[in-house]
């Protein structure tokens, strides 16, 4: 039997069939008329940039929203996803970014939980250990069940989500962005479960903005900006070029032709900094770098190794306990402790890697969220009160200069999408013009 | 996990006014079963809480207490705190409240009197306040366990006091002698009767000003000023503070305080005003219906306003309510003020969702007709 048949192509409907979704959250038309085919044993993968609406999409099909408008079909029936429940009862499995996992108990209960097969515990088990032990062999993802879960690595543990989706009956695999916290080697191991998946019928969409990956993996590849669907096109005929720039919506040079730094003096010089979380183990251990003047210094790692804990040291979220730091002739170390807003009047500027933690506070309007870390200052206080017709009158400006959507000071920042809340956030540290950044 | 928006006049208006509606409707049922008539009871609590002169003061004293209480959980509550120990930092409040007055009523006049009587019982609310506050921020025991055994630890204190410190010789019941002259707050109806409008006699005093002085003076800590943004930021998003430079353990101590010396200002009301000395279990509840209040307000000075006057009305209606109609007895006047407390409280956000669906709908099926008209337009 051969796919490439057109004919038989015609008579299978597609795994998902989405028509005409509209999402809007307040002003932020999130998912604009989208349609999107994902045939039935195929890697489909969707990329787009932060804010495109990817994510509203999925959570669409996942059930956390629900759409304004539109249709799903699912194998070409229509259905109502209201809830998560109801998407698994479609055969829809979802493997989140970040797990949703139970550390404290076995891979086996955490596979069952939610989804046991009577009121007795001992017999779901019996049951569900046979169903899991099926799974692993049919599907090549070898794991053991009574493993703690919290001890297994990244790697395992997202097998255990795609053993948890496929116990509950999934034939459409959603995973978000499944490599971010992956080693390549983990990646690797990922990509050829992927393959196993498909082979066995399994349809799989893959949400990235990872370039590589959807050449790598994928048959489709679906692109997404401003909450349309721009372009799908098949793996095979397309290139990175083409996928950037329909991304993007301009072209995009992926190489840049650019002359050596000519870096200056050190701004930031880190000396043995070490971190240790509250069961004394080392999180930073003995880390040092310089920084200087003109140059950019990129830290690369799989997360979880101490980047997190490094920035926030730097930063000045977390006071420097072991070890000593330089900023721009400051020295920072247990005996001089500066927070956050000390190290921003040094002239170091930080954008938070999770703006919706960190960056932001999504319940304060826009123009509150524009003076986080410079409430104090005194341009926007008028004696104990605060200046409300300055710090409007700085985030229009910061709006403006940096072109963030709508350009509403009053707007919620929740409202806004992704990329425009970065936006802001960076306009936020940039318009110091810092010296770190 | 809710990104849907309602205008502010469902989310602040009409939902609080359904759940009204639901707790009467409730009561009613229950007015019903004991073989009373439920629109006889409704008459009689109105006029009991705005009929008349008298009943209006006693309302409007009942919520100078609430208003207070309802602005300490109010401010607790923007820090992402969850204060139910108003009621022990407004006794403890009324101690120091009392104390100053013991010693200094015989000096100064009331006015001059009334700064240090603040001070005096904003300190002590503020410190009985303080040690919740500091074991939460700096310790990790639960704001919400801590506050309410104060509560208790305040009460067994105030009747050790009240009977073997600070009780009038010779007197048989538990209470401080009664205040002079000079420590005495002006009622309304002689602040009234001064401007020469006669207005009858209730216990309703001066209090009720500096309520409303302290309801302006929170509304600008919390929204314009860059303490209260830090206050703010920490309840919505304290990782986010942190970011900001916030020194949030002293932020989180500093709100605990605010919010035990409001509380305490029920001491200024009831010792100075209506009691005009220390007795037991003056505050009489103030406290947790404060919960109720901030909850129902939105934690706002405002709507905090409205809804302390709604159960100062249910709390003189309610009294009114029990000796017009012999059946209806004081506990089940109680009954009636819990459900309005479950409805608006705890239950507060009940109907929301269903709201939300229903105003989502609307909007979408609004929007759809002007596309319509938009695309009839173009051709």
């Amino acid at each position: 039997m051969t796919i490439s048949n057109p004919q038989q192509a015609a008579d299978q409907p597609p795994a998902i069939d989405l028509r005409k979704i509209n999402k809007r959250f307040g002003p932020v038309h999130a998912n604009r008329d989208v349609d999107l085919q994902v045939g039935r044993g195929t890697v489909h993968g969707i990329i787009g940039e932060n804010g495109a609406g990817k994510s509203t999409l999925m959570s669409i099909l996942y059930g956390f929203y629900e759409a304004d408008s539109g249709e799903i079909l699912i194998n070409g029936k229509a259905v109502k996803i209201r809830a998560s429940k109801d998407a698994i009862n479609a055969g829809i499995g979802m493997v989140h970014q970040h797990f949703m996992l139970v550390d404290t108990f076995t891979v086996l209960e955490n596979v069952m939980l939610g989804a046991e097969a009577s009121s007795s515990l001992r017999h779901s088990m019996v049951d569900a250990r046979k169903e899991l032990q099926r799974l692993s062999e049919e599907y090549g993802l070898a794991v053991d069940p009574d493993a703690m879960t919290g001890d297994l690595p990244v790697g395992l543990q997202q097998r255990v989500e795609i053993l948890k989706a496929l116990y509950r009956g999934a034939d459409i695999l959603i995973l978000d962005e499944p490599t971010g916290v992956l080693t390549p080697q983990e990646a690797d191991q990922l990509f050829s479960i992927l393959d196993t998946l498909r082979s066995r019928g399994v349809s799989v969409m893959l949400i990235t903005h990872k370039l590589q990956e959807i050449l790598a993996i994928t048959d489709h590849v679906s692109v997404m900006r401003a909450g349309t669907m721009v372009a799908d096109r098949v793996t095979a005929e397309t290139n990175k070029e083409e996928l950037a720039e329909l991304m993007v919506g301009r072209k995009v040079l992926l190489h840049v032709d650019k002359a050596p730094a000519q870096p200056g003096d050190v701004l930031l010089q880190a000396d043995n900094l070490t971190v240790r979380d509250a069961d004394a183990v080392a999180r930073l251990d003995d880390v040092s770098l310089q920084l200087r003047a003109g140059e950019i210094v990129g830290i690369a790692g799989v997360s979880g190794n101490g980047q997190t804990e490094l920035l926030e040291v730097l930063s000045g979220i977390r006071p420097v306990e072991d070890g000593k730091l330089n900023v721009n002739g400051t020295l920072i170390d247990a005996a001089n402790v500066l927070d956050a807003k000390d190290l921003r009047h040094l002239s170091v500027g930080h954008v938070a890697e999770d703006r919706h933690r960190l960056g932001m506070v999504t319940a304060f309007s826009a123009r509150e969220s524009a003076i986080m870390g410079f409430q104090d200052e005194p341009e926007f206080n008028r004696g104990l009160l605060t200046d409300g017709a300055a710090i409007t009158r700085h985030c229009q400006q910061l709006m403006d200069e940096f072109d963030v959507r709508p350009g509403n000071p009053d707007l919620k920042s929740a409202n806004f999408s992704g990329g425009n809340q970065q936006k802001l956030c960076i306009a936020r540290e940039m318009e110091r013009q810092p010296k770190c950044c | 996990m809710s990104n849907r928006t309602l205008p502010a006049w469902i989310d602040i208006g009409l939902i609080p006014l359904i759940n009204i509606c639901l707790a009467f409707i409730v009561s009613a049922g229950v007015i019903m079963l004991i073989g009373e008539s439920p629109l006889e009871a409704v008459q009689v609590m109105l006029f009991g809480a705005f009929g008349y002169g008298e009943g209006i003061g006693y309302t409007l004293y009942y919520a100078t207490n609430f208003i207070f209480t309802g602005l300490a959980v109010a401010v607790a509550f923007h820090a992402g705190l969850f204060n139910i120990g108003g009621e022990g930092q407004a006794y403890l409040g009324g101690l120091g409240v009392g104390l100053i007055c013991l010693m200094l009523d015989s000096w100064l006049p009331w006015w001059a009197l009334l700064p240090f009587a603040i001070a005096a019982g904003a300190l002590f609310g503020a410190a009985w306040a303080y040690i919740p506050a500091y074991l939460q921020a700096y310790r990790g025991s639960h704001i919400v366990i801590t506050t309410i055994m104060f509560n208790f630890i305040a009460s067994a204190l105030m009747v050790y006091l009240l009977v073997n410190v600070l009780i009038e010789p010779g007197s048989m019941s538990p209470q401080t002698r009664s205040l002079a002259e000079g420590a005495t707050l002006p009622y309304m109806y002689q602040v009234f009767a001064a401007f020469g409008i006669e207005i009858e006699q209730s216990p309703l005093n001066v209090s009720l000003i500096l309520a409303l002085l302290a309801c302006v003076l929170v509304w600008l800590l919390i929204w314009h000023t860059r303490w209260g943004y830090a206050i703010r930021m920490i309840g919505f998003n304290e990782k986010a503070a942190v970011y900001s430079g916030i020194n949030t353990r002293r932020t989180i101590v500093i709100s605990m305080c605010i919010s035990g010396a409001l509380a305490a200002m029920v001491g200024i009301n009831e010792v100075m005003g209506a009691q005009q000395r220390v007795l037991l279990e003056f505050v009489a509840g103030a406290g947790f219906t404060g919960i109720a209040v901030s909850l129902m307000g939105r934690n706002h000075p405002l709507g905090i306003i409205a809804a302390s006057i709604l159960f100062g009305a249910l709390y003189q209606g309610g009294a009114e309510l029990s000796f017009e109609i012999s059946t209806i007895t004081r506990d089940l006047v109680v009954v009636i003020q819990g459900l309005v407390i479950l409805f608006c409280g705890a239950l507060a956000y009940m109907l929301k969702p269903t709201l939300e669906k229903l105003f989502l709908r609307y909007t979408l099926s609004k929007a759809a007709r002007q596309d319509n008209l938009a695309e009839e337009a173009q051709s």
